[in-house]
């Protein structure tokens, strides 16, 4: 790693580019280090390991822009990287809303993110794969059903993000992942099911204990055996934690400032009226500690933050980087999110619905005939009219409790009535990633089956 | 073109020599395979919203994979720089792989046959912007012109060429220049201030840049993508439960990706872990279904001369009659099982190791009138445009969603339907195949398929189908 380095580099791509002619520049610069072992049936099947940079650049000249990147840091090659992002500017349009943003929007979140853990650096490659054979193991001894697996795997990525641009803005920050996932196999008679179960963290101390990850997986597929198709019908959908953070996700595309301005989202207009039912409040916040949907600044210098995007069932705001909160006529919420180039786009900072009262079991136990939602499929939500249609498999809720495996039906309604008729929010929440959700109940939904 | 005329030769002065040291040093703990890959990616993309050329960018990204195999272990490493001491220390990290003396001696490559299924003389990469970008704009006019109810529209063109060279201890040498290229269009259509709809269309494939000037032209992805809009804005609530669906021809071949493709995949064959596994000769569809996957079909996008294992692509029969014939096959998986490779080990990039992947995966015609399929139906569903689809291998069960399909009402297309999922189980789905149509056409070039985080450019295609029994995802 080369320290604050990156920073400095980045600042003099942005140099380069204004010296060749450009009246504002933007740049980036990552590297990253990345290891993965993967075990199967206990015997060590991958391992992976390397490490590589690259450097992306946005240019204006006037209001047209120009994007380029490159894996080549050589002088000549950031060279032609400049040249490539210069002759684009020649293409682009005039676009009245182009720019950087304002200086006095840039800056960054002061204090220590816990972005970066040091254990990770120095793990040795036994450890890895050893940690990655007990997951799988604790999963292959919960049950004689447990027949095979497609293996577990540990994995691990240090990263380093640097961005600069011509308004004066340079930082850097690094960054440390550590993933533990096992992936087991049951049987019985005609029927064979998988399920997984993970772990993430910033450092290796963080991640929960493999045995633990084994076992939670094993029992996730064992419960899917002999899963039967019901009738298609109306009920309650009850989405467990690991599904209900889709429905985040979907909520993030409906938010979107870029989808809200083209009115390609349901949502768009809607700001200050009630869109879900009481029991929904949503927060993205960018700098909760050691979350991985935290920085200490956006993919264009402007520091991350706490917004909130629906309170009690009102939109309050939507998630937007500077194009399009100037398309508009809104601020930033330092929402800006790119690979290396191009223009800037929205991305989530930790995105989560917050909690509610009751337990999953009292949620459950209050249903006498729902469906209990444990793995969706497929691409069915379109932000644009709101039609949800997804593939799904879980569990059948009968005189609330869980009684049997369903799967091969689908689920289906609108994302808005979906809002509106969240009856109620559990309060089992955790992030494993940078969306997070607790159990959510929906008073109706179609199920399609047999 | 040939190893000494490949950008690995003249711009990086990489010898045979070279190759053979670094395969040797890669198999100096006892590695029993291992191969290079060496890529050097140029990609392109120019984007129009609003009518405003928003967006363009180019870059360049190279580098270096090398993997070892030991028994039914991977070892895998790369770098980004195409440099002596860089591309030898990741030949040392993947060969510790095996532990124990080097077992085989001197590695000797050969350049083997030669063919060209995309000779494209000047990729659409190499061509001017100022060309490109005109397939934008015409887009966006000409979707806009379509009908005053389109009031958005955006457009993407992206392009790239991958140069490639594969070496491997085997002795393969081969060096493959890959183009591709893809238009795509989407509008929105409102009427009245009513609720909006969207339309998309887009195509393309291993293409020289006069395919968008003189086969599919951009007005044909706009019009495509803004009467899709239109047609939306009078869908009515799709139906839920199981019933008749009709597939229309093309793109709907994405439910033998989903169905069958994957759970074909020698990978989760080899460790049992597929609904297809152990399944070889027995019925998995209606013997009016044989599905192949081709690799070899000109200027497809799923088409490649060799796979990035260097080995050259092929007609692959994976369903003849119904009766299940055989997996894809990477060089792993072949060299565990003994089964005959079949070109089917494709990775996404020097960072990747391969896996087995469809290439352009299809249904062959059948001897019905597509019209007479239609007939045929006197309740159903008639789905000719989807979104993505996904499946999982183990149970067998996979969705894939509906973006523009009509009820079938007595023998009749009629209304529009809301988007709806369809749901099957694979060794199931293709046994209710009643109908096959003599229209047998492959998709405009659009499939990305991802597997294990690796994503790859596919093809499929299909006939008009019936099946007698599927579950939609509606609610009426």
């Amino acid at each position: 790693m080369r320290g604050n380095g990156y920073a400095d580099l980045a600042a003099d791509i942005v140099q380069q580019a204004l010296a060749a002619g450009a009246t504002d520049a933007e740049c980036t610069v990552s590297e990253g280090d990345e290891f993965s072992a993967s075990v199967r049936l206990r015997e060590l099947e991958t391992l992976k390991e390397a490490g590589s940079r690259a450097a992306g650049l946005r240019i204006l000249q006037g209001r047209h822009t120009g994007s380029a990147y490159t894996s080549d840091l050589s002088a000549d090659g950031l060279r032609h990287m400049v040249r490539s992002a210069m002759e684009l500017a020649e293409i682009t349009s005039e676009d009245p809303h182009a720019g950087l943003p304002d200086p006095s929007d840039l800056g960054s979140v002061a204090g220590d993110l816990g972005l970066y853990c040091n254990d990770v650096e120095h793990l040795e490659t036994e450890l890895k794969i050893d940690t990655a054979r007990r997951a799988e193991d604790a999963a292959l001894r919960t049950d004689a059903r447990i027949t095979n697996s497609e293996g577990a795997s540990f994995d691990t990525h240090l990263g380093s993000r640097a961005f600069a641009n011509s308004r004066g803005f340079a930082g850097q920050y690094r960054s440390s992942y550590c993933s533990l996932s096992v992936v087991p196999v049951a049987r019985e008679g005609e029927s064979m099911e998988r399920d997984y179960w993970f772990s993430t963290a910033r450092g290796f101390a963080g991640l929960e204990k493999p045995e633990d990850i084994g076992r939670i997986a094993a029992g996730r597929a064992l419960r899917r055996l002999g899963a039967v198709k019901v009738e298609t019908r109306k009920v309650p959908v009850v989405f467990e934690p690991r599904t209900a953070r889709a429905v985040v996700d979907h909520i993030f595309d409906a938010v979107h400032g870029g989808a809200v301005y083209r009115n390609e989202s349901f949502l768009a207009g809607k700001l200050g009226e009630r869109i879900a039912s009481e029991n929904l409040t949503v927060i993205d916040d960018g700098t909760i500690p050691g979350l991985f949907g935290t920085s200490p600044f956006d993919d264009e210098g402007v520091p991350t933050r706490r917004t909130v995007v629906i309170e009690e069932g009102v939109l309050r705001s939507y998630l937007l980087n500077t194009y399009t909160a100037r398309k508009l006529g809104l601020k930033t919420t330092g929402n800006a999110s790119r690979g290396l180039a191009g223009n800037a786009g929205v991305g989530n900072g930790n995105l989560y619905i917050e909690k509610g009262a009751a337990t999953p079991e009292q949620l459950i136990a209050g249903i006498r005939d729902g469906f209990y939602v444990t793995e969706l499929m497929g691409f069915g939500a379109n932000i644009v009219t709101g039609d949800y249609s997804r593939g799904a498999a879980g569990l059948w809720i009968r005189n609330g409790e869980l009684a049997f495996p369903v799967s091969e039906v689908t689920i289906a309604g609108t994302l808005q009535q979906m809002l509106l008729n969240l009856e109620a929010v559990g309060t089992d929440f955790e992030f494993r990633g940078s969306m997070a959700a607790p159990t959510l109940v929906i008073s109706e939904m179609t199920v399609g089956g047999r | 073109m040939h190893f000494s005329e490949s950008i690995f030769a003249q711009r990086f002065g990489i010898t045979q020599q070279d190759l053979e040291r670094y395969l040797s040093e890669a198999l100096s703990q006892g590695g029993a395979y291992a191969d290079l890959y060496f890529e050097y990616l140029s990609t392109s993309a120019i984007s129009i919203d609003e009518s405003i050329v928003k967006s363009a960018s180019q870059g360049v990204s190279l580098g270096v994979g090398v993997r070892v195999i030991a028994g039914e272990r991977t070892g895998y490493a790369y770098s980004d720089d195409l440099s002596a001491d860089k591309i030898r220390k990741a030949a040392r990290v993947a060969a510790h792989i095996a532990k124990g003396p080097a077992t085989v001696e001197n590695v000797s490559l050969n350049e083997g046959q030669r063919r060209n299924l995309y000779p494209v003389g000047t990729a659409p990469t190499e061509t001017a912007f100022s060309e490109r970008v005109e397939l934008v704009k015409r887009a966006d006019r000409a979707a806009r012109a379509y009908d005053p109810r389109i009031f958005q529209v955006q457009a993407s063109y992206a392009d790239n060429l991958r140069q490639v060279m594969v070496a491997s201890s085997d002795g393969v040498l081969s060096f493959d220049r890959q183009p591709l290229a893809r238009l795509n269009v989407s509008a929105l259509a409102r009427e009245n201030g009513g609720p909006p709809q969207r339309g998309h269309a887009g195509g393309g494939g291993r293409v020289e840049l006069s395919f968008f000037l003189n086969e599919k032209t951009p007005e044909h992805f706009a019009a495509e993508a803004a009467r899709e809009a239109i047609v939306m804005l009078d869908a009515v609530d799709a139906p839920a439960g199981e019933m008749t669906v009709v597939l229309g021809p093309g793109w709907p071949g994405i439910l033998l990706h989903e169905a069958v493709g994957h759970g074909l995949e020698a990978d989760f064959n080899r460790k049992g872990v597929s609904a297809f596994s152990g399944r070889i000769g027995q019925q998995v569809a209606s013997p009016l279904c044989t599905v192949i996957d081709d690799g070899t079909i000109a200027n497809r996008r799923g088409s490649l001369n060799v796979d990035d294992e260097g080995h050259a692509t092929q007609r692959n029969v994976l369903i003849e009659n119904g009766i299940l014939r055989g997996y894809l096959q990477d060089k792993l998986s072949s060299r565990v099982t003994g089964a005959a490779e079949t070109g089917s080990g494709r990775r996404e990039s020097y960072a990747h190791i391969p896996m087995p992947r469809m290439t352009n995966t299809f249904m062959l015609a059948g001897e019905s009138d597509p019209a007479d399929i239609i007939r045929s139906v006197p309740k159903g569903l008639y789905c000719v445009n989807f979104g993505g689809g996904q499946v999982d291998i183990t149970s067998g069960n996979f969705v894939f969603s509906a973006s523009e399909s009509y009820l079938i009402e007595d023998g009749k297309v009629t209304r529009p339907v809301r988007n709806a999922s369809l749901i099957g189980n694979g060794p199931e789905a293709l046994k209710y195949v009643s109908m096959v149509g003599n229209d047998l056409k492959l998709d405009e070039g659009i499939g990305v398929c991802g597997k294990e985080g690796q994503s790859v450019p596919v093809g499929v295609g299909i006939p008009t189908i019936k099946i007698d029994r599927m579950t939609v995802g509606g609610t009426a």
